[in-house]
């Protein structure tokens, strides 16, 4: 009967998607109504072959396929996102990259936002959504809930990222920074958001442990401020329902202010506090030993989501926001410092008595440069924020500095770490390939990043103070073309550090993959445990 | 009261002070006698059940 229904559902969707087609008034939701249509052909065709079939979930089993596809889309969209900052990155250091042929597909403006959502939504948020499933199952003891509604949630999810992608490259954005998809798409993160939650908080429910275990409160707050966030961000009209165009439903300097208290609360909900999940996880597991003060852990959550919140408006530092609300967000954005540096010593110190496992353990290297990392961009973020360094700060390369030592450093570095720790468990392999290839991705990946960072601080504010110098009488001194010809040479370092970085996430790749072919298999203690 | 006098007045007075005082209670409750164990027994807690659930092992088979 489900399946009849799932029948029912998925043809109508694929003819309505169709007909959009059709109708379609722009060439990006021509191709998205194709796409969907394709993608509910062939889930149609699946649900069509495998419909009768007994479908028993085992009880007495971690529902870990999920999981695995989850790490094969985080090392998948991880090497696509990297590849795609490595050619923007070139293309700004040498702008006859932005080829004729290609203008208004390939140039950097259609590019830029495909960078940045595919590391922050496809490799973050598979990273996210694989060690959430992994973590709430462990900790709570009991399988995920909701049977199948995981693969909803991994092919929702990968659907969202291929719809958004080609979206942009065609021209359907909204225009609002790391909220770039347009209407339909966010109908859709809606659906399958809420599908994690359900699968997420339905775990929790059915626990056998008597307790939440403290990673899974920064996952819960994860999930359910992010769903917060996007559906005050987005609120939007569309233009016409066989179009990608909308119109904001707020205008001008509420739109701004919404859209960076969005913006900081993704940055400090997604890309903090879930990965602070993964940190409370995973480094206590690696490092074999339970995190360093649990009670510093409480207060950890608690100081992020009383703090973050309100930390948005230093983004908008000597704009039309009022005076107030910019101050604010910067004293809440310097408090923050705290929270984050007590979180930073909780994950480093989990380590002590333990430190001799940094000479043998590349993993743990990973991780602890990972939290090194994330104090690091903590305590940069606060200063950043205070209006005098923001008047210098903003607006330059130094904020793309700032952004790429959290998110290669702290996101990246805590992920390679996650899918080294999963790999091999969840494919049953005894240890992975090589360790000696994970020391090789580690100092790719560090040198990378410092030579990233170094790169953008230097011509962050070499420019702010070109763009502030004046002469004797009061004029400026340098035209806007000055700084940017001033910028070359540290343009072309930082896409050498980025490609380092990447060349590091192509040697894990292969590294895993070699793990998961060439590795004896482990000796279990659980297979084929009867259902019953 | 308009909008904008409205959300100045909740987020620089009262609003403030009670999600501060909310969040003291919260670090305090942390901090309450008799948490230490609990504690301990939950960061101890990622170091069971990590092949299946608690339903299937062989310990508690019996429950």
């Amino acid at each position: 009967m489900w399946d009849y229904l799932k029948l029912i559902g998925l043809g109508l969707v694929a003819v309505c998607a169709a007909i959009a087609a059709n109708y379609a008034h722009d060439l990006a939701y021509q191709v998205n109504a194709i796409t969907v249509m394709l993608a509910a052909g062939l889930a149609f065709l699946w649900v069509l072959r495998t419909a009768g079939d007994p479908k028993v979930t085992n009880q007495a089993e971690y529902f870990d396929g999920v999981i695995r596809a989850g790490a094969i889309a985080t090392a998948f969209w991880g090497v696509v996102g990297f590849l795609v900052g490595v050619v923007i990155a070139t293309q700004l250091a040498f702008p006859q990259l932005n080829f004729e042929w290609a203008q208004g597909y390939l140039n950097f403006g259609r590019l830029r936002p495909l960078h940045t959502s595919a590391v922050i939504f496809a490799f973050g948020g598979n990273a996210l959504i694989m060690s959430s499933f992994y973590i709430v199952q462990r900790t709570s003891a009991a399988r995920l809930f909701g049977g199948s509604l995981g693969w909803f949630v991994f092919w929702g999810w990968q659907l969202v990222i291929v719809l958004a992608a080609t979206g942009y490259v065609l021209g359907a954005t909204q225009a609002k920074e790391y909220a770039e998809p347009v209407w339909y798409v966010d109908i859709l993160i809606t659906v399958v958001w809420v599908a994690f939650l359900v699968a997420f908080m339905g775990t929790l429910f059915k626990r056998k442990e008597p307790h939440i275990y403290v990673a899974n409160w920064f996952l819960l707050s994860m999930i359910l401020t992010v769903a917060m966030l996007h559906l005050v961000n987005n609120a939007a009209i569309p233009v016409s329902i066989f179009g990608s165009a909308q119109v904001q439903l707020y205008a001008g300097v509420q739109d701004a202010m919404v859209q960076w208290w969005y913006g900081h609360n993704a940055v400090g909900f997604f890309l903090t506090a879930g990965f602070l999940g993964m940190m409370y996880y995973f480094v206590p597991k690696q490092a074999e030993r339970p995190v360093f003060s649990y009670k510093l852990s409480i207060i950890h959550f608690w100081a992020l989501i009383f703090l973050y919140i309100w930390a948005g408006p230093h983004h908008l530092h000597y704009t039309a926001l009022p005076d107030w609300a910019s101050t604010l967000g910067m004293v809440f954005s310097v408090i923050l410092w705290m929270p984050s540096w007590g979180g930073m010593i909780n994950g480093l110190m989990t380590l002590s008595g333990a430190w001799d496992k940094l000479r043998t353990d590349p993993i743990i290297r990973m991780m602890v440069v990972s939290i090194g990392f994330y104090g690091m961009s903590t305590f940069e973020g606060p200063m950043m924020s205070i209006k005098a360094v923001n008047s210098l700060s903003h607006y330059t390369d130094w904020t793309i500095g700032h952004v790429h030592s959290g998110a290669l450093g702290w996101n990246g570095m805590i992920t390679f770490g996650v899918l080294y720790y999963l790999v091999p468990r969840l494919w049953n392999r005894e240890g992975l390939y090589s360790l000696k290839l994970v020391s090789w991705h580690f100092w790719l990946a560090t040198i990378g990043i410092v030579l990233y960072a170094s790169a953008m601080w230097v011509t962050g504010i070499m420019e702010g103070l070109m763009w502030r110098e004046v002469d004797a009488n009061g004029f400026l001194v340098n035209a806007f073309a000055d700084t940017v010809a001033a910028k070359f040479p540290m343009y072309v370092v930082r896409a050498l550090g980025g490609g380092l970085f990447l060349a590091g996430a192509i040697i894990m790749c292969w590294n895993l993959w070699m793990t998961v072919r060439a590795q004896p298999a482990r000796e279990t203690k659980h297979a084929f445990v009867p259902a019953e | 009261m308009e909008t904008y006098t409205f959300l100045r007045h909740l987020a620089d007075s009262w609003f403030l002070l009670a999600m501060t005082l909310g969040f003291l209670a919260l670090c305090v409750w942390a901090f309450r006698p008799g948490s230490r164990a609990m504690h301990q027994d939950v960061a101890n807690s990622i170091f069971r059940n990590d092949d299946r659930p608690a339903d299937a092992h062989p310990a508690n088979k019996e429950a």
